[in-house]
């Protein structure tokens, strides 16, 4: 006797068993969060990169200081030797200035040039000195810092890690969880029943897009209120963007999972498969860093394309239609999979 | 008389190096409204005729009918009318009792409701519980109760209380024989002989892919000649010679050697045994060991291959 339709049966478990599995949970929702803020720390915009100077104590000592005053973006201490050397080690300074002997004379940097940011300090302590001494500057900029929503690293990273998840959702959630399910002989189970292929798999792809758009509610909410990160495209492309990649991910999951036996070794087949979008398709930095010639290839992988559309769409507000090789790629990847992988599925 | 089942030279060789012949001629009638046994030890075959008998892999050659039908051409109707228990299947662990038997019932377009079928197998109580907190008997009964809510005319059972306690073993064989009463055909493997014995209308023994013997369990202890086994064991062991003599003990149908001592298949114990005890007496042999119980399907085992269930 039906209580419902099968679907919905089949839909409904799965999703009772996402709801029961704590770790799933955090992996779906807590992980990519913890990342943004992380990520969000590390590399927040600050005003101005502050220049950390320590000034050897010395007779000249407090005239240096005031010439590396703070409102110029300066940090100047005055340190014995001992305690210079130390700072400098540990890079509390980025450069130490050992000042003229007598007046008139010139000063000593001591600095690391293979880091930049005592590099940076040996620039801007050497023309505050100058213009100390008396430089007159002919030209003088006006600056325009720019730090306004849609250029930060944090808006970069939003759009990649949502990005990230869908692959690694589609990837665990579909292909471990059904490798799962043959180890446990279940797969074989539900093939001794009537019940109908197309509604199993259907149901697993509806579970897993629900995850997704709720992903994706999540992460964009937390880049709006944490971050004023507010999305300038429509947000039915995005939602587009994300069931498309969903679909894309779920399909090499089911792909990966065809007719492996042992979660063990679909772990690792996952990985392989994941690991190098991880590192070429625009997660943390930009894929235009790989040389010229490996671009068609970059390119060509669904990470990639998803990716670089949900950055589109969320920053720059490219519609849909602008972003037609993206949606080509992802709908191929998916449509290639899926095909392969109901070909050669295995129930037992 | 309709046939449930009906398999003729059913063979399953599995590829490899050296090709497994897990199934090499087989030939099996299972009969409407009957509960029917493999009997066989672990690697004998039965798990793979059963799981070509419901329809989960293909012979590589033979003939296999299933309720008048074919599973080449009749699948979907076939998957409607019977009901599988798989060896060891481990169900979702974190959905209920109740969740776990809804889904399956929802596969059916007729069958029952899920909470029937869960009274049928004495789970009600646990129809909250997730099926990762049920005992290992639980767990089979629940899987018992998967395989009844497409309300089937034949029940398989692949090795239905493999691993259970005592206890549990009981309870499921309660459940068992409730089934057969309700008129349904029952296939079921086991390796253990008192199950088969218990459960059983009829019983077919196999042994590396073939049947080597078939009937009810009664006839088939009735073929060894005798009803019951005498037991023993001398001081000192079996002395060569010593069997054929005592073969020619009255009332001993058949005669073996066990590991310590004998074994004697009689008609009747109370004609042998003084017979057994006057020869221990004339021969000067010390009795270790003497006992006497009915005769088992374990002795046809023993009798047909020589070997022990338990260790075939």
């Amino acid at each position: 006797m039906r209580d419902r339709h099968p679907f919905l049966q089949l839909f409904a478990a799965r999703l009772r068993e996402l709801k029961r599995e704590p770790g799933v949970l955090f992996w779906i929702f807590g992980f990519p969060l913890l990342l943004a803020i992380g990520l969000g720390i590390a590399f927040r915009n600050e005003p101005r990169t502050e220049v950390a100077v320590g000034v050897l104590r010395s007779a000249g000592a407090e005239a240096v200081a005031a010439a590396l005053p703070a409102e110029r973006g300066f940090r100047a201490s005055v340190l014995t030797d001992a305690e210079a050397a130390h700072a400098l080690r540990l890079g509390k300074v980025a450069l130490v200035v050992v000042p003229a002997a007598e007046s008139g004379g010139a000063p000593e940097f001591r600095f690391d040039p293979t880091r930049p940011e005592s590099e940076l300090a040996r620039v801007r302590v050497h023309d505050a000195l100058e213009r100390a001494a008396g430089r007159v500057d002919r030209i003088e900029p006006r600056e325009a810092p720019v730090t306004e929503p849609g250029s930060r690293y944090i808006d970069f990273l939003i759009p990649g890690l949502l990005g990230m998840n869908i692959m690694s959702g589609g990837m665990w959630g579909i292909g471990y969880a059904i490798v799962d399910m043959r180890s446990k002989r279940l797969l074989k189970r539900l093939a001794a029943t009537p019940m109908k292929r197309t509604h199993f798999l259907g149901a697993f792809l509806a579970a897993r897009l629900v995850l997704v758009l709720a992903e994706m509610v999540l992460l964009l909410a937390f880049g709006w209120l944490a971050f004023d990160l507010v999305p300038q495209g429509s947000l039915v492309d995005v939602v587009a963007l994300c069931v498309l990649g969903a679909c894309a991910f779920a399909g090499l999951g089911l792909l990966v999972a065809t007719r492996t036996a042992k979660v063990e070794i679909v772990g690792g087949l996952i990985n392989l498969v994941m690991l190098p979008m991880f590192v070429v398709s625009g997660v943390f930095f930009s894929s235009e860093r790989f040389p010229d010639v490996l671009q068609p290839f970059v390119r060509a992988l669904p990470l990639t394309a998803l990716n670089d559309g949900l950055r589109a769409a969320i920053l720059e507000g490219a519609p849909l239609s602008e972003q037609l090789p993206r949606v080509l790629v992802l709908l191929v990847w998916g449509a290639i999979s899926f095909v392969l992988a109901l070909r050669l599925f295995r129930w037992s | 008389m309709s046939l449930a089942i009906r398999c003729r030279g059913l063979v399953k060789t599995f590829p490899g190096k050296p090709p497994v012949e897990a199934v090499r001629g087989l030939d099996l009638e299972v009969r409407t409204g009957e509960c029917f046994g493999l009997l066989g030890p672990n690697g004998a075959g039965k798990t793979t005729t059963i799981e070509i008998l419901e329809g989960l892999s293909a012979p590589t050659a033979g003939v296999v009918e299933v309720l008048g039908r074919a599973w080449k051409t009749d699948e979907r109707e076939l998957r409607e009318r019977i009901g599988v228990t798989l060896q060891e299947t481990k169900l979702a662990d974190k959905l209920t009792v109740l969740e776990t038997l809804r889904l399956f019932a929802s596969f059916y377009a007729r069958g029952r409701s899920a909470e029937s079928a869960l009274d049928e197998v004495g789970l009600g109580e646990k129809r909250s519980s997730w099926v990762v907190n049920l005992s290992g008997g639980q767990r089979q009964r629940l899987a018992v109760a998967c395989a009844l809510v497409g309300d089937p005319e034949l029940l398989f059972l692949d090795e239905p209380t493999t691993g259970l306690d005592p206890q549990s073993r009981r309870q499921l064989w309660d459940v068992v024989r409730a089934l057969r009463g309700a008129g349904r055909t029952i296939l079921l493997t086991t390796h253990y002989m008192d199950e088969a014995e218990k459960l059983c209308d009829r019983v077919a023994i196999v042994d590396h892919g073939r049947v080597i013997a078939q009937g009810s369990p009664a006839e088939l202890i009735r073929s060894l000649g005798g009803d019951h086994v005498v037991e023993f064991a001398f001081q000192d062991g079996l002395r060569a010679g010593e069997l054929a003599a005592l073969e020619a003990l009255p009332g001993v149908r058949a005669a073996r050697a066990e590991a310590d001592g004998g074994a004697l298949t009689v008609g009747e114990p109370h004609v042998t045994i003084p017979a057994l005890l006057a020869f221990a007496e004339r021969e000067h042999r010390a009795l270790a060991r003497l006992s006497t119980r009915q005769a088992s399907l374990e002795d046809v085992f023993v009798t047909l291959t020589g070997r022990h269930l338990r260790d075939a």
